[in-house]
């Protein structure tokens, strides 16, 4: 009993360890709910403090029916490569490392932790891990597969300035990409409107846990974004309707008269909120959604995402952000950051890119392999992100490719400082820096286990962890989440199900 | 002889026109003319054929084509050495599916020729015919170690969406292999979209297709003098399906379910077709079925997301298990511009099951033999045509990088315009324009 007490304690004191992050924010329900845990180890119930053998309570408040529940027990994961993705631009590694995980939190990071009582032991000899990677920019839920119009539900295209519309509306959390990101290590990820429209609507950023709803993917806490489109896609969608914008020019005359309206919208409620504070009376303003979605932009609390691939547009958007004084967070795909990745770095705007992607149209012409490796090594925020269901499985072999093509230009770049192309760097672009992104104590237990260097064609995802919940097992059938949509789909044959996992 | 000539003049003009306008860089013309003798070096030499893996390996080139390869190979007098110790030479990597050199900027109408509109022509549309020698995206892929590919057509509105070549990547003059190498057609959900709205119909228009074509060839007298019924398609398509009937040219049919996997080769059963299967997603299902038929597939290993209801048994595992069925299989990109991405999809594969020889294979020997081209592709074997690859390692990884490229034993250049934005924004020099720093 006594042990159990202090093991009891212990946890507590861990999960107290695990910072204040956790104070204003309970453990994801999602999380714990879709992972029961995993073993039947003998951890410590949460022993009531009230049950004790002398009565310090009159007896008839103590309960006959204690709880038996159990929180995930912590685990270690030892002798592994870490890459924390912390310690700053040139990163982390740690050879022969351990992190702990207790409470959903990452505990400990270093070489010689012990593991707790009741701890989960994963020998993670020959194993690289990371932090959970972190796509910027996906579309899954909103452009679910199969890719039939009735799950297409990503672009409002009926008018050039949709602030109003939210993309949480439009997720169906039975997507069977998720899943499959999943098992590409992606543990969190923005989902956004598309870039048919200058201002798309909101994003939402989810945790990638199998859910019923998108309320239990959603990120706790995590602010919303703003999806602009720079270029050809408002153009040729509006203008091929015969209205505006069909030029580049119309696109930006579109931008400013959407922030022209919002400034006058926030003086209507400033007068009535003064008036009100001086005691007059006063009408109060018709409520616009879209409105106040591009209020929360211009005070700070949304953050702007910025469809832009060439170079002399992102200028212009960065001087049309001074105009209305705010702030864009991240420019997406960005093709031709490297030109002006010194005005990126003074501006300290992201560049969410792709390795490889070119040609597919006029501004995306001028991509090339060195992109994000050039970003990066002007000191802009480089980060690797994949616009396609495809491509955020393998959001790792993407950022190795464009370390490699840095690597030839004799950048030297390593597997650390890469590996926040995929974590550190989306995180504090999706403003949750604070919470996830990298492996340090107080931060999200959302982590990756990999066979190997995460930075080989041959390395898959063995184990990956959200809020320190074992989600997917590459080695375990029955931890391969299915979407209600898989169930009864054609059967894997057993063996290679057990070897390959899955698709 | 007169007509390569002119063509190789126009190409010199044409080189120094785009030159100037700074838009392309085919092969220097100087290159053309003299290929000389090359050894490669202790290089770990792939060769696929029955030599197998040799170590500290040698590669002579001599005329464009590989004279020797062995540990000890006699290197001749005055020939261009390559030290590649601790480097891997495979053959040049073939993309069995691509759209090379009739696409500029996809979304470009003026530049994408991969589709014809219409009913008007459909079997004998050529991609070919639209092939552009002087394309950016061939020294872009070829400077990657893809040396040869597939150009097929897109359907469009004809369940036939053509006929392509078989390319090496080159520049002009010399750009074409084999054309047509095939017939393409569709059965699949855009297939049946196209024939009216189900996949049954799509399979009649091929049938009813094969079946005009086959009667044409017996009627052709009768039909010249308008005394034949009416067939479904055009004279020109009825003749460019008669070496299909033939058996002497393949059809590739692109199909994805399982059951329709299993139509193509009932359809291919029924008129003695060589049948080749593109797309495939369900392939593993029917594995045995496949290999059974002895029908190649070509295929996108990385293909894996249910994004149509004729793909939810999509899987990372399916080049590996049709392999392990005994399925001959290439690999494809299915595209243009990242055609070169295709070894990413062959180490894939190896991640998810491939044996690492076999993946190499998809890329070389497979297509070689697949599209008829093992004599002088394929492997490297004395005789065979130069076109190999040096890399820095693996050629699967994704860290690798092809430091040599030779396509007919003459060396790629490594420039392309890519590298040239490269080179031009590596140093950002604040507001000057590029103009005024120094290159």
């Amino acid at each position: 009993m006594n042990e159990r007490f202090r093991s009891a304690l212990l946890l507590l004191a861990l999960a107290a360890g695990g910072g204040c992050a956790s104070a204003g924010t309970p453990p994801p329900a999602t999380a714990t709910a879709s992972a029961p845990p995993p073993v039947a180890a003998p951890a410590a119930p949460a022993a009531s403090p009230a049950a004790a053998h002398e009565p310090t309570a009159p007896p008839w408040t103590e309960s006959a029916f204690p709880s038996t529940y159990r929180p995930i027990p912590p685990t270690l994961i030892r002798n592994a490569v870490v890459l924390t993705a912390a310690g700053g631009r040139g990163g982390e590694r740690i050879d022969g490392g351990s992190v702990l995980l207790a409470d959903g939190k990452v505990a400990a990071v270093g070489r010689d932790l012990q593991a707790p009582p009741g701890a989960v032991v994963v020998d993670a000899a020959g194993r690289w891990v990371t932090p959970g990677i972190i796509d910027i920019h996906s579309h899954l839920g909103v452009y679910a597969s199969p890719e039939v119009a009735a799950n297409a539900d990503g672009n409002e295209i009926t008018s050039p300035v949709t602030a109003e519309v939210w993309a949480e509306h439009s997720v169906w959390p039975q997507d069977p990409q998720f899943p499959l990101a999943l098992a590409g290590g992606v543990t969190a990820m923005q989902i956004l409107p598309g870039s048919a429209n200058l201002i798309g609507g909101r994003s939402v950023t989810v945790k990638n846990v199998p859910a019923t709803t998108v309320q239990a993917m959603k990120f706790p806490g995590a602010p919303y974004g703003l999806k602009m489109a720079c270029g050809e896609n408002p153009k040729r969608v509006y203008g091929g309707k015969g209205r505006a914008p069909s030029t580049r020019m119309g696109n930006v005359a579109g931008y400013r008269e959407a922030w022209i309206k919002a400034e006058n919208y926030r003086h209507k409620w400033d007068r009535y909120f003064a008036k009100k504070k001086r005691g007059e009376d006063a009408e109060v303003p018709e409520r616009d959604l879209a409105m106040d979605t591009l209020i929360g932009v211009l005070d700070g609390d949304i953050l702007v995402h910025n469809h832009c691939y060439r170079a002399d547009e992102m200028a212009v958007m960065i001087d049309v952000a001074h105009e209305f004084g705010y702030k864009i967070t991240a420019f997406h795909h960005a093709v031709e950051s490297y030109k002006i990745a010194d005005l990126l770095a003074k501006n300290d705007i992201c560049s969410a890119m792709w390795a490889d992607w070119w040609g597919f149209k006029m501004e995306a012409l001028d991509g090339i392999r060195e992109n994000i490796a050039l970003v990066d090594h002007a000191g802009a925020c480089a980060i690797v992100h994949s616009d396609s269901a495809l491509g955020i499985q393998h959001l790792n072999q993407e950022a190795a490719k464009a370390m490699a093509a840095g690597n030839r230009m004799g950048f030297g770049i390593t597997p650390e400082r890469a590996i926040r192309w995929l974590t550190a760097n989306p995180a504090k672009a999706l403003g949750i820096a604070g919470r996830t992104g990298t492996l340090e104590p107080g931060k999200m237990a959302d982590v990756v286990i990999w066979s190997g260097d995460p930075f080989s064609v041959y390395t898959r995802a063995e184990k990956v962890y959200v809020d320190g919940a074992l989600l997917y097992d590459r080695g375990d059938p029955a931890r391969q989440p299915r979407t209600d949509f898989e169930l009864g789909g054609p059967a894997l044959p057993a063996a290679a199900a057990t070897a390959g996992g899955g698709r | 002889m007169s007509a390569r000539r002119r063509l190789c003049g126009i190409s010199r003009i044409g080189a120094m026109a785009l030159a100037l306008a700074g838009l392309g860089r085919p092969l220097p013309a100087r290159a053309e003319a003299g290929a000389g003798t090359v050894a490669i070096t202790g290089a770990r030499v792939v060769t696929l054929g029955a030599a197998g893996t040799i170590e500290n390996g040698t590669v002579v080139i001599e005329d464009g084509r590989i004279r020797a390869v062995g540990r000890d190979v006699a290197i001749p007098a005055g020939a261009r050495r390559v030290d590649a110790a601790g480097k891997v030479v495979t053959p040049g990597l073939f993309d069995s599916l691509s759209h090379l050199g009739v696409v500029e900027v996809s979304a470009v109408d003026e530049t994408n020729d991969v589709a014809v509109k219409g009913r008007e022509l459909s079997v004998a549309f050529d991609v070919a015919d639209a092939l552009n020698p002087r394309s950016q995206l061939l020294p872009v892929t070829r400077v990657e170690g893809v040396t040869g590919a597939v150009v097929a057509p897109v359907p469009s509105d004809s369940v036939f969406s053509g006929r392509g070549a078989a390319i090496r990547l080159t520049g002009p003059g010399d750009l074409v292999v084999r054309d047509p190498v095939a017939v393409f057609a569709s059965l699949d959900e855009a297939g049946a979209k196209i024939a009216g709205g189900s996949r049954a119909a799509d399979l009649e228009r091929l049938r009813e297709a094969l079946a005009d074509a086959r009667d044409y060839a017996r009627h052709r007298a009768e039909f010249e003098r308008n005394d034949r019924r009416r067939y479904s398609l055009s004279r020109l398509d009825l003749e460019a399906l008669q070496p299909v009937l033939r058996g002497e040219l393949p059809l590739v049919v692109t199909a994805q379910r399982a059951s329709d996997l299993e139509a193509a080769l009932r359809l291919a059963r029924d008129f003695h077709l060589e049948l080749i299967l593109a797309g495939a997603a369900e392939g593993w299902m029917v594995a045995g079925e496949i290999a059974a038929a002895r029908v190649p597939v070509l295929l996108d290993p990385m293909a894996n997301l249910p994004s149509a209801f004729e793909r939810l048994g999509a899987t990372l595992e399916n080049a590996a298990r049709l392999a392990r069925a005994g399925v001959r299989i290439a690999f494809m990109s299915g595209e243009a511009h990242n055609s070169r991405n295709l070894r990413q999809g062959a180490g894939n594969a190896v991640a998810y099951g491939l044996p690492w020889e076999e993946a190499v294979k998809a890329m070389t020997l497979s297509p070689a033999r697949i599209w008829g081209l093992e004599r002088n592709q394929g492997t490297l074997e004395p005789g065979k045509e130069a076109d190999l690859v040096v890399w820095d390692g693996d050629p699967l990884e994704l860290q690798t990088a092809a430091l040599h490229v030779f396509l007919r034993g003459r060396e790629v250049p490594p420039t392309t315009r890519q590298t040239e934005l490269r080179d031009r924004y590596k140093t950002l020099a604040g507001d000057l324009p590029p103009a005024y720093r120094k290159p």
